[in-house]
Parts: C-alpha cells; sequence; structure tokens
C-alpha cells in the first residue's frame, strides 16, 4: 500500500529542509569611497571573508571618493549602512560625539587588537574607547627624481641645510627644488606638518592642533622661518594647480623633490618612472635631537550607530584588522599594514622604507586636516596657502588663525 | 454651499487655480526661508544638538574678513556682470539680418548658455591654466608676464567673472533677439523717412520698445551674479586663500562643505544673501506691479 500521507509529509518536510538550506545569507551593508586599485582589493577581502564566513553576504556599494565626504553627513542618519569607511583621529570626532558610530571596543579587547593595532590605537580613542578599526596608512616623505639630481649635479641632502643649499643648485639649473599643488589645499598642509614636527617636535605639533598653543607663538613663527626658506624654489603658479599636475613636473624633471604620500608612488610610476629614478628620502632634521615622528594618515572601518547587523558587522572588523587580510590588501593597493604583525612585498623598495620609517618613528601624526578640526583646518590650509605665495603676510595671517583658534575649539 | 459657489465663481476661480502651485510654493520655498532665518539664530553642527545663541552669528559675521571679501566680490560680479546686457544687445542687433545661414549662427551664438556652468568652469580653468593653458601662453607671448590667472588675488574674481559673461551675454542675446522680432516695423519706416540713421536710430526708436526685454534681461543677469556658485566651485574652490569667495559659496563652505560643519554661521550668511536679494526683488516686483496697475 502507498502511503500517500506519509509520502506527502515527507516531501513537504525535504522541501522545506532544502529551501532552509537556500536560505538567504545574513546581508550586511557596506558603504564605501574606494578609488579604483583599492576597490579591487576590498573586492578580493570581501570575497575572502565571504568564503570564511558562508553565511553572510557583504553588500559594498561604493561612492566617489571627493563625493563620500558630503554623502556620509547624510546617510549616517537617513538609511544607514551597517559598515562604513571614514579616518581616525580628529576626522571621526564630529560624527563620534553626535553618537552616530558605534563603540567597538569589545572587538578590540576580544581580538587582542591593543597590541597587534597598537601604533594606532591612539588615534582610534575618544574618551577611553575605541570607535572603528584601522586597516591602512601610508608614509608622507620627500620623493625625489634622481635624474634631476644628476641634470643639477647635486647629491641627495642628509640635512636640512644641505637641502636649502641644494634649492640654489637647482634652481641655476632651471629646476624647481620643491613641487607642489595647493589648489585644493592639503598638500601644502603636508610641507607645514613635517617642517613643525622637525622644527619643534611632536608634542608641540598635537598640542598645536589640539588648540593648547597660539599660533602667534614664536615658535610657529620659526616654522614658518624655516619653510619661508624653500618658498622662493616651489613651483611658481601652484595655487593653481592639483597635485596631480605637479606630479606630472616631478616626473618630467621639471622638479627635483615632492612632499607627498605613499599613494602618490603609483601616479609616478604611471607617467614612466622607475625604481631608479625615483628615490624616497624622510625629511631632514631640522633643530637637531628631536625624536622623528611621522605623518601617518590612518584609513578605517566603522560601525554605524543605525547598524542593522551588528554581529556580523563585528566579525567583519575583526576579520578587517587581521594580519592576513591586511597583508593581503595593502600588498594589492601597495601601502602599510597597521598590524604590527602583517607583512610587507620585499620588492617594493617604498613601502619596505615606509614600513622602516613608521616602525621605528617616534610618534605618528595623522595629518594636519585630520588633526586639526574641520575649521581650524580650512583656515589654517589657506594661510598656508597665503604664505605660500605671499611670505610676506605671516604676521597678519598669524592673527588671523588666532582668531579662527579662538571660536573653533569651542 | 453650491448658490454660494455660483454667486461667487468668479472672484474664487483664480485662487482654486493658483492654490497648488501656491501651496507647492509655501511648502519648498517660503516655509524653508523662515526655517533658515530660525537656524541663524542657533550653534548648530548639522549633526547633534541645536544650541540657541541669538545674534552671535550675526556679530562674528561682521567681524570676518572672509565676509568682507565675499560681499566685494559679490559687488564685482553685480556691476560687471550688466556688461552681459549691452554686449547681448549688440550681438543680437548683429544677428538680426536675413543673411543664409542666420538660424544656424543664432544656433551657435546660442550654445554657451546650453551647456551646463560646470562645463564651462571646467574649460576656462583649462584656459587659464599654468603652462598649457591658451590664454596663459597668449599673455606669456604678448607680455612675458607669467600670470596664472587663477591663482593671483589680483585677477580670479575677473578671471572667473569673464567665464561666467560667456554663457550669460548668449542668454540676453536670446532674449533681445526675441525682442527685436516684435519691433514695430513701422516705427523704424517712419524715423528712416525722417533721417534716423544708426546710434539715433538705436538710442531713439529701438531701445525704447525693447524695454520689457531690457528688464527682464537686467533682472535674469542680477540674480544670476548674486547666485555665482557654480563657477566660483569649479573653477578656484573659493579661489587662492578664499579671494575669489562669494557670499552663496561662503555659505556652503561653513554649512556643508568637507570643512564646513556650522550650520548657523551658514544660515546666517544666507540670510545676509537674502537681504541683498530682496533689495533688488522688491524693486523689480514694484516696478511690475506699478506696470499692471497702469495698463
Amino acid at each position: 500500500m502507498v502511503h500517500l500521507t506519509r509520502g506527502a509529509l515527507a516531501v513537504t518536510a525535504a522541501l522545506l529542509m532544502s529551501t532552509s538550506a537556500f536560505a538567504q545569507a545574513r546581508e550586511l551593508k557596506y558603504y564605501a569611497d574606494y578609488d579604483p586599485i583599492p576597490l579591487a582589493a576590498m573586492e578580493a577581502l570581501i570575497a575572502d571573508f565571504e568564503a570564511a564566513n558562508p553565511d553572510v553576504d557583504v553588500v559594498l556599494q561604493n561612492f566617489d571618493h571627493e563625493g563620500y565626504k558630503t554623502a556620509i553627513r547624510n546617510f549616517l542618519t537617513a538609511d544607514s549602512p551597517d559598515l562604513a569607511n571614514w579616518y581616525a583621529g580628529n576626522r571621526m570626532a564630529p560624527f563620534v560625539n553626535a553618537g552616530q558610530f558605534m563603540d567597538v571596543s569589545d572587538v578590540w579587547e576580544a581580538n587582542g587588537l591593543g597590541d597587534s593595532l597598537g601604533s594606532a590605537k591612539a588615534s582610534m580613542t575618544i574618551d577611553g574607547k575605541q570607535w572603528g578599526v584601522p586597516y591602512t596608512y601610508y608614509q608622507w616623505g620627500i620623493y625625489f627624481n634622481r635624474d634631476a639630481y644628476t641634470a643639477a649635479g647635486v647629491e641627495v641632502p642628509t640635512t636640512w641645510a644641505g637641502f636649502v643649499e641644494n634649492c640654489a643648485k637647482f634652481q641655476a639649473a632651471g629646476i624647481d627644488c620643491v613641487t607642489t599643488g595647493s589648489s585644493a589645499l592639503w598638500p601644502i598642509a603636508g610641507i607645514f606638518d613635517y617642517i613643525n614636527l622637525r622644527t619643534n617636535g611632536y608634542e608641540f605639533h598635537m598640542d598645536l592642533t589640539a588648540g593648547k598653543v597660539a599660533w602667534t607663538d614664536d615658535r610657529v613663527k620659526a616654522t614658518f622661518a624655516e619653510w619661508a626658506k624653500i618658498v622662493p624654489y616651489t613651483t611658481q603658479n601652484h595655487a593653481a594647480i592639483d597635485w596631480q599636475d605637479a606630479a606630472a613636473l616631478l616626473v618630467q624633471g621639471k622638479a627635483a623633490n615632492y612632499v607627498m604620500g605613499n599613494f602618490a608612488v603609483g601616479t609616478f610610476k604611471e607617467g614612466g618612472m622607475t625604481n631608479d629614478n625615483l628615490g624616497f628620502m624622510v625629511f631632514p632634521e631640522i633643530t637637531p635631537g628631536i625624536p622623528r615622528a611621522e605623518e601617518a594618515p590612518t584609513d578605517t572601518i566603522h560601525i554605524t550607530a543605525g547598524a542593522k547587523n551588528v554581529e556580523d558587522a563585528k566579525t567583519f572588523l575583526a576579520y578587517v584588522a587581521s594580519a592576513e587580510a591586511q597583508t593581503k590588501w595593502n600588498t594589492a593597493v601597495g601601502q602599510l599594514p597597521t598590524n604590527k604583525n602583517a607583512s610587507v612585498p620585499a620588492d617594493d623598495p617604498f613601502l619596505v622604507a615606509g614600513f622602516e620609517t613608521l616602525s621605528t618613528a617616534y610618534a605618528l601624526a595623522q595629518f594636519f586636516d585630520r588633526d586639526a578640526p574641520a575649521e581650524m583646518a580650512k583656515a589654517g590650509m589657506e594661510g598656508f596657502q597665503e604664505f605660500m605665495v605671499k611670505p610676506d603676510r605671516l604676521d597678519a595671517i598669524l592673527e588671523r588663525l588666532e582668531k579662527v583658534r579662538g571660536q573653533a575649539y569651542k | 454651499m453650491a448658490a454660494y459657489w455660483k454667486a461667487n465663481q468668479r472672484r474664487l476661480a483664480p485662487w482654486l487655480f493658483l492654490a497648488p502651485g501656491l501651496l507647492m510654493f509655501a511648502v519648498y520655498v517660503v516655509i524653508p526661508i523662515f526655517q533658515s532665518m530660525a537656524i541663524s539664530f542657533y550653534d548648530w553642527d548639522g549633526l547633534g544638538v541645536a544650541n540657541y545663541i541669538g545674534s552671535a552669528n550675526y556679530a562674528e559675521l561682521f567681524d570676518d574678513d572672509a565676509f568682507y571679501t565675499s560681499l566685494w566680490n559679490n559687488l564685482l560680479w553685480l556691476v560687471l556682470y550688466m556688461l552681459a546686457v549691452p554686449a547681448g544687445l549688440l550681438i543680437a542687433i548683429f544677428l538680426n539680418q536675413t543673411v543664409w545661414g542666420m538660424r544656424a549662427y543664432k544656433s551657435l551664438f546660442f550654445f554657451p548658455f546650453v551647456i551646463s556652468q560646470v562645463v564651462v568652469g571646467l574649460m576656462f580653468a583649462w584656459f587659464y591654466a599654468p603652462n598649457f593653458g591658451l590664454l596663459y601662453q597668449l599673455i606669456e607671448t604678448l607680455t612675458g608676464a607669467k600670470i596664472a590667472i587663477l591663482a593671483d588675488e589680483r585677477f580670479v574674481t575677473y578671471g572667473i567673472i569673464v567665464a561666467g559673461l560667456w554663457p550669460q551675454i548668449a542668454y540676453v542675446m536670446i532674449l533681445y533677439l526675441t525682442g527685436l522680432n516684435n519691433v514695430a516695423p513701422d516705427q523704424v519706416e517712419a524715423a528712416r523717412l525722417d533721417g534716423a540713421r544708426g546710434w539715433r536710430m538705436l538710442w531713439y526708436v529701438i531701445l525704447p520698445q525693447l524695454r520689457p526685454a531690457t528688464f527682464i534681461a537686467v533682472v535674469v543677469t542680477v540674480i544670476g551674479a548674486l547666485r555665482s556658485f557654480d563657477l566660483v566651485s569649479i573653477m578656484t574652490n573659493g579661489g587662492p586663500y578664499g579671494s575669489s569667495r562669494v557670499l552663496s559659496f561662503y555659505m556652503y563652505e561653513q554649512a556643508l562643505s568637507e570643512y564646513g560643519y556650522r550650520m548657523g554661521y551658514g544660515a546666517a550668511i544666507a540670510v545676509v544673501l537674502f537681504a541683498i536679494m530682496m533689495v533688488f526683488i522688491s524693486g523689480f516686483i514694484w516696478k511690475m506691479w506699478r506696470d499692471e496697475t497702469e495698463r
């Protein structure tokens, strides 16, 4: 006898079980702002994460890099994703203070990130809690064109005095000693940061960006005095060009040195430079005896306060903080992992130099527009640009910055 | 109800027709104006809690160098943008001839207005760019001076205004072409018989008939000058260290941009800009009202 009812029950049960095997994977929404190369690397990371966690489906929505900076203020309140890209330090403070990022100190505790991500921990901490996970940083320094050095008959300098002397020789050869593109303002903040770090030290620089020191202080004037030594040898119309246009000048040998971040190496190489003629040097010491601090702007991932899938978001953050994920991502993009147990490809001299530079640095600054609050950063960078174009207006500029300092830190 | 409607239909119907438009206008334009004015009395970062601070934003504004730079630039824009009106008139008169292919020429002259302001800004930025820009090279050949217009605080606003004039002249030209089509030919004939020619013909016969077109051209040019955000944003992002800022751009910088988290301060700047515009708008509306009631 055919047991129809039992058979029917069995089939239904089998069907139900098979649909639960195809059950919807839990979705994790991630909003990011990657350029093409980092985007490919992150998609590979996500594929690895999904392979390790088959019941999670990470949906990555990528925004235009500049547009993201305005979009984030919208989507954190309306229709927030689970995960979002942002930056460390003072840059994340407005969102932390408005309660729009989630406290992830438990992820740091559970995975021992306080040890493996030790150098970046301070920049992720506000009020004693951690608010995101850093996954990459990159070094800043002086990139130079060896061919331009040979053309002017100049040696790579080891001191600041040597650097300034070389500038006069470059000018005689018709080459810009220093190039930069200040139309977007931030590239010249790198120059200021380094000269300040080397003239007055890391603690002073942190106090200045935190608003504890007056801009009219003599030590600030000393920094500008050092800067004034190289301003006459800087590319003339820097205020009208972007950093990429200035990079073209370095590639063509019309300029010798460029204070830039390591992300620019890709651009230099696309323009035709090779490991032979592109050089990297650490910014030389100015005031003898000051411990060497470096700039290392850090990119981070955060869990938003409105996240729906918090569990999986925390698993993802833990994965992103791991040494393997960081090694793979950073090798593909050419940046440095924040996890001290990760490794750096040995055949890229710039990464090797960068890893060496940052791991032996006394302390790491986050870059002027991340260490200083937004209003101060904007006014500061405009002041730097005005100083570079009109160095004789320094006093008026410093007074104006002092006025902004009175407002911006309330 | 039906009797009331039948008796007052004529009076009520226009209001009923206007009602949807008025409602939209009230909700999306008028009420937000008052909301902006309200925000200007608060200290708000757009994300957290708003703190009432009274007129502190305005006090800070009057002490702000960047505000005065923006005001001065707005004044320059207002005055120099008016050049579009006579320039548009001259081109319209030039194009008002029956030559074969004139419609094609008119389209070409109108083209600058059709393309996006962002594209106009980009093109002129390349035009002015150091080293490879055409104007830069021209100036270098003619005078030997290497001036990057968009990097020089003396010239940057003028450079942007020239970029803005290009589409604006095209717009005014079209207004005048329409106006010229409506010029009464018999008056022109009569004037010609009386010996009027060239400049006198233009000033005494043609221009008075173009008064409505001139009025609209002036309105549109004034509003365009005060609103000029796109070009400043694309070409210089506020100029070398803020020299080419205008009020609309300064407001955006303070409230909505990457480094701007001050909604209250931005709103205060917006209120000032609104006050300036109201001066002109009231003038225009008063003139239109007067024309209508005289009719």
